[in-house]
């Protein structure tokens, strides 16, 4: 009996070490093969070259420059919008609106996250994309502004989401506190609520960027994809094209093994490494202030 | 002089238990009264419709009148967020705000719109000195509050509510939480603090209650049994319920 059980055990042990490892192993093996296919870019084309803001693969000119300005002006602008929206949100769903209300919204609101983000493109398409054009006068409405106000509204249900389930933790003692000693509603959501719920707020906004800068269907479908640089103020209102619309149109073309193929995954790597660093400042920021805080209350 | 005057006050909360049962009381200034009772009596929602608190949780029902100095507090078109700066409140766990000590202080100043360092600097003083903790604090103004020990945060926000400089302090058994030493330390603020302020208690325990008050009222399921100085009541008290509930044959 005895025996049995320990047995049981250890095989229930190994079966969820298993799967924590592979987990990692999984990630590793992505990372590794993103690095076999996308390094050798690096030794068949100049450095200068890639540098370069020319995206013509075609004739063997493969700047990825304008690629990688595209998804920042992107990703910024969807931020830009995406950021108080989404917090807004929150602090409505959280601090003012009534029990019920919220009952029904947050189920909403995180539903539209669910959303598969050809069907936001498909509307960007038939309706953003006509709609910026005539709105604002300009040659296409397939823009960085499209792309930006799509991503934005991928971005803000996962911002809503976690950030007002940080709101919620705020403890109730908090805002009696506040408000005991004469703040209205609105500076105790300021001053109180929301720097205790900082970091969950931060999560949030960070988990925002990653689900915007690694957006593939929507953008490809209403930004124009114009390989162009993006680094003026006015490039919000010209089509760009980012690296993740890039790599999907692309990858379908590409010969096995040539220069081009192994450019598209140096772009992929690209791709990797600034979502890795977003996420590994997100989680510094979050770690730093639970630390102040573990310091503080020993 | 009374201070403020409960009339007819009803509460009840959407569960249907009736929390404060026509309650009628007098609250005279300059002198501490304390709420008493087992819990469950209604001293603690007495307390936050004294400041409004209420306004934050579901109420079924909430008839009757709570007159400060003359004004009824309970009518909607009062002031609340003025009101709450004239009845501060300590809470029965010390609440400290996430800033540095004089972050604390100057907290409810700063949401005035007070932005003069020597008014704030001033309220720092004056708040850690009532409340017995500036001796204790004076060189770390700057260090975060919640290295605070258990008694010093709860002296704290004594401090804090005094900073905003009220008219009426509610105490919801600000020493549930504190030693012997620091709550001798809070109860010897209170007295000294009751020639300026007028100061209503809910004790943590009948011992407390016998030691602090100037007048006492007793609580028992939502009605108030007997109210009478507290010299009176705790020695004789005229109804038999209190004497039970005094001499520990129940609650």
């Amino acid at each position: 009996m005895k025996r049995s059980l320990s047995w049981s055990e250890t095989l229930i042990t190994a079966v969820v070490k298993t799967c924590g490892y592979s987990a990692v192993v999984f990630v590793l093996l992505i990372f590794f093969f993103l690095l076999r296919e996308g390094v050798p870019a690096l030794g068949e084309v100049k450095l200068s070259e890639l540098l370069s803001t020319r995206w013509y693969p075609i004739e063997n000119h493969f700047g990825i420059l304008p690629l990688i300005t595209g998804s920042i002006i992107v990703t910024l602008g969807a931020m830009l919008i995406a950021a108080p929206f989404g917090i807004g949100t929150a602090v409505f769903l959280s601090e003012i609106s009534p029990r019920w209300l919220r009952e029904i919204l947050k189920p909403l609101v995180e539903l539209l996250g669910g959303l598969p983000s050809v069907v936001l493109g498909f509307l960007g398409i038939l309706i953003l994309a006509p709609f910026l054009r005539t709105f604002l006068n300009l040659p296409t409405g397939l823009t960085a502004l499209a792309g930006a106000l799509l991503l934005g509204g991928i971005a803000v249900p996962t911002i809503v989401s976690i950030a007002e389930d940080a709101l919620d933790a705020v403890p109730q003692s908090y805002r009696e506190g506040a408000l005991a000693l004469g703040a209205t509603k609105w500076q105790t959501i300021w001053r109180v609520t929301l720097p205790a719920a900082r970091s969950g707020v931060l999560t949030a906004l960070m988990l925002g960027i990653g689900r915007t800068i690694g957006e593939t269907m929507a953008v490809m479908m209403v930004t124009g994809n114009a390989p162009v640089m993006a680094i003026k103020l006015s490039s919000i209102l010209a089509p760009v094209r980012t690296m993740t619309a890039t790599i999907a149109a692309e990858m379908g073309e590409v010969a096995n093994g040539s220069t081009y193929y192994h450019v598209l995954f140096f772009i992929g790597l690209v791709l990797f490494v600034i979502s890795l660093a977003v996420n590994i400042i997100a989680s510094s920021v979050v770690f730093r202030s639970k630390t102040r805080a573990e310091r503080v209350l020993s | 002089m009374d201070k403020i005057v409960i009339e007819h006050l009803t509460l009840t909360y959407p569960s249907g238990t009736e929390s404060l049962k026509d309650i009628n009381l007098k609250i005279p200034a300059n002198a501490i009264t304390v709420l008493f009772g087992p819990a469950g009596g209604g001293k603690s929602s007495l307390l936050r419709c004294l400041n409004r608190l209420n306004d934050l949780v579901q109420i079924q029902t909430l008839t009757g009148s709570i007159f400060l100095d003359g004004e009824n507090i309970l009518d909607p078109k009062m002031d609340v967020i003025a009101l709450r700066r004239r009845v501060g409140i300590v809470f029965a766990r010390p609440v400290v705000l996430p800033t540095s000590i004089r972050g604390n202080l100057t907290y409810g100043l700063e949401l005035a719109n007070e932005k003069r360092k020597s008014r704030l600097d001033e309220a720092v003083e004056r708040g850690l000195k009532l409340s017995a903790l500036w001796d204790e604090v004076k060189n770390r103004l700057d260090d975060p509050a919640i290295a605070l020990s258990g008694g010093q945060q709860q002296r704290l926000c004594l401090a804090r509510v005094l900073a905003n400089q009220p008219e009426v302090i509610l105490l919801d058994e600000p020493t549930s939480g504190l030693d012997p030493i620091s709550t001798g330390k809070v109860e010897a603020a209170l007295q000294e603090l009751k020639k300026d302020y007028t100061i209503i208690l809910v004790p943590h325990s009948v011992q407390q209650a016998a030691r602090t008050s100037d007048y006492a009222a007793f609580f028992l399921q939502g009605e108030l049994v007997e109210y009478a100085q507290g010299k009176d009541l705790f020695t004789h008290p005229k109804i038999k319920r209190t004497e039970d509930y005094i001499e520990g044959r129940f609650g």
